[in-house]
């Protein structure tokens, strides 16, 4: 994992220093809430529906035993003894003092952490494959070239004020468990014809109230023309970009309003203007930092045998764990997840659980998915009986990975100040719906995503199934989609038709997977089926 | 009625206008403000005490004030999925 070096750690302690400072002065009333309000966001700190919120930052999705037990002790110290897990790999805190802000910023700085860049038009966490250094399917590990980003766009004076926040993915397989698409940028590292390292890169990707699916713009960048490849990018962003419009100024709209080719065009003549620079490339710096990344010290004898003969724990293994790159070890995922429970709010108690088990089996590390979970990524196979009784002894192992109940769903009007209904109750009442875990995995790899309004953090537009929550005249009303998906297999979800109530769309919900069930072809996942089908016979069974 | 809510800038706590210079936590404590909801509004954002204060829409009932719009309800009831940290579960958050 990498290690802030002497930059890294004056940079984040001087910025609680001046977030000391100006929540002092706010408070003293030497700052209005409009002269603060910019101030408290570019800190992570926001003010929500009940209470502040705090946003803290968990690059690429990546922290060891240590920062996790201090997630756990700001929940329990400052907030109410829980975090939430979001879909863009951090945590949120719901109900924080303001007062409290610069200590919990202090004592995050102690195990190199913070909120920086968690809210306003900036580029925001970089995020990655939660199986990056694990996978068996990579080409390389991606969280240097991720690390790299971070520290080029960390307070990068000329990306402070973009016209929109920005989000940038990063990968490095052909499997897409980033909805790196979907993202302002996405980049998948991929190899040459001559075995050479690079990027693809695709611009103009996200949800919210416009979904596009990101374009590819090149198809190779070689690797150590990466970070200038994506500052021609932002530059031309930065340039043309709609600040005038709030609805029209990320990224997609302007590659979507000049169309790509125009777009690709001018990145490449930024990109050509940056070489005449005498910029050197981070060759240097990229070798320091993947320094940090080298494989654990894994035991090359580890067997590959799982006694399988407890059929609750078969059940978890078949589900829950992801092949790993090292014979004898895999990738075991947490789920938060339970029946009936809120998608990913986990209680400081499991949060320092789960750091002692990765401190135990995971070589310290652990990993956070945008699906609201937790991977502890390098796990023995001789381990994970042992590990899986630990887990389900403090809930922590409902074997739902991929199914229906692991579902997506933002806070919703439950906290959110921006949303138009509740995502969470929705989202409870369908995980006790289909609770049966034999029917979850009767109906297979089903991705259901909810978000509370037009924004989209729940990620409905890539659902198979996605729900997206409106406010109908003073009521809660449910929009339901088909045929999302944020994989490899990218696509955006179309709505059924009119909307239902909370209990309508469970309904609604049940008669969708009951005319898959019917309709479905040996080997089709519910998308798949989808895709095959159409719309048509659904609406009809939702409608008729 | 009228009534004015914001959140205090301390602690970020929901909080309802209860008459001359007072907040409550509690929405059945909020009084109208009816002709004075501008000046109120104006003289908190002047002290700095309240965040963001505005006006909403609310009605009289059996439990006093209640919000006509969902989303004040929700803040008056608090997150309706944790009991355990509601303000006030018997505000009716699916009132029309």
């Amino acid at each position: 994992m990498y290690q802030y070096d002497q930059y890294d750690q004056a940079m984040v302690d001087a910025r609680v220093a001046e977030f000391r400072d100006q929540c002092e002065r706010r408070l003293k009333g030497e700052l209005s809430e409009d002269q603060f309000k910019p101030l408290r966001l570019m800190n992570g700190l926001y003010l929500q529906l009940h209470a502040y919120m705090l946003r803290v930052a968990i690059p690429y999705g990546t922290l060891n035993s240590k920062q996790m037990r201090m997630l756990g002790h700001i929940g329990r110290k400052y907030d109410r003894d829980y975090g939430h897990f979001t879909t863009r790999q951090n945590i949120q805190y719901n109900w924080i003092k303001l007062e409290d802000a610069p200590a919990i910023l202090e004592e995050l700085a102690a195990v190199e952490m913070h909120a920086i860049q968690t809210s306003g038009n900036c580029i925001r966490n970089i995020s990655s494959d939660q199986f990056a250094g694990a996978a068996a399917d990579e080409i390389a590990d991606p969280r240097p070239w991720a690390e790299l980003l971070r520290q080029w766009s960390s307070f990068h004076p000329e990306f402070t004020y973009l016209p929109r926040k920005f989000k940038i993915a990063v990968i490095a397989s052909d499997e897409d468990r980033a909805a790196m698409r979907l993202h302002d940028i996405g980049i998948q590292l991929v190899r040459n014809d001559a075995g050479a390292l690079g990027a693809k890169f695709f611009v103009g990707g996200g949800m919210g109230r416009t979904p596009m699916i990101a374009p590819e713009i090149r198809d190779f960048v070689p690797a150590d023309e990466l970070i200038h490849y994506a500052e021609a990018c932002l530059r031309v962003y930065n340039r043309y970009g709609r600040r005038d419009n709030k609805y029209k100024a990320r990224i997609k709209i302007l590659v979507h309003e000049i169309g790509k080719d125009e777009y690709r065009a001018q990145v490449e003549e930024e990109f050509a203007h940056m070489k005449t620079l005498g910029l050197n490339p981070p060759v240097d710096e990229l070798e320091r930092i993947s320094a940090f990344f080298t494989d654990p010290d894994f035991d090359a004898d580890a067997p590959d045998d799982i006694d399988m003969s407890d059929p609750d724990f078969r059940i978890w293994v078949e589900q829950n764990t992801h092949a790993h790159k090292q014979s004898g070890y895999a990738i075991a995922n947490i789920s938060l997840k339970p029946t009936g429970g809120i998608p990913g709010d986990a209680s400081s108690d499991q949060i320092d659980l789960m750091a002692d088990l990765a401190a135990q089996y995971s070589f310290d590390e652990l990993r956070v998915t945008h699906t609201q979970n937790i991977v502890l990524p390098h796990v023995k196979k001789s381990d994970l009986y042992a590990l899986w009784q630990k887990l389900d002894a403090a809930g922590l192992a409902p074997a739902n990975l991929d199914l229906i109940s692991d579902m997506i769903a933002c806070p919703g009007l439950d906290y959110c100040s921006l949303a138009n209904a509740r995502s969470i109750p929705l989202a409870q009442k369908i995980s006790n719906r289909f609770a049966a875990i034999e029917r979850q995995k009767d109906l297979g790899e089903l991705k259901l995503k909810i978000s509370g309004c037009i924004n989209a953090c729940g990620h409905h537009h890539a659902g198979h199934i996605g729900i997206l929550g409106v406010d109908k005249k003073g009521l809660e009303n449910f929009q339901l989609s088909l045929g999302g998906s944020a994989a490899e297999d990218v696509s955006l979800a179309k709505i059924t038709g009119p909307g239902f109530d909370e209990d309508g769309v469970v309904d609604a919900v049940e008669t969708v997977t009951n005319l898959y069930l019917d309709k479905r072809e040996d080997g089709e996942r519910f998308i798949d089926t989808y895709r095959r089908i159409g719309m048509a016979p659904f609406k009809e069974a939702l409608y008729d | 009625m009228r009534i004015a809510t914001g959140n205090d800038l301390k602690t970020g706590d929901v909080i309802w206008w209860s008459g001359g210079e007072t907040w409550s936590r509690h929405l059945a404590d909020a009084v109208d403000a009816a002709d004075e909801a501008e000046a109120i509004i104006a003289r908190e954002e002047a002290a700095l005490r309240v965040n963001v204060p505005y006006i909403i829409d609310a009605e009289i009932s059996d439990q006093g004030p209640m919000p006509l719009h969902i989303k004040d309800r929700v803040r008056a009831f608090g997150p309706t999925v944790r009991a355990d940290l509601a303000i006030n579960t018997s505000i009716p958050i699916e009132k029309a």
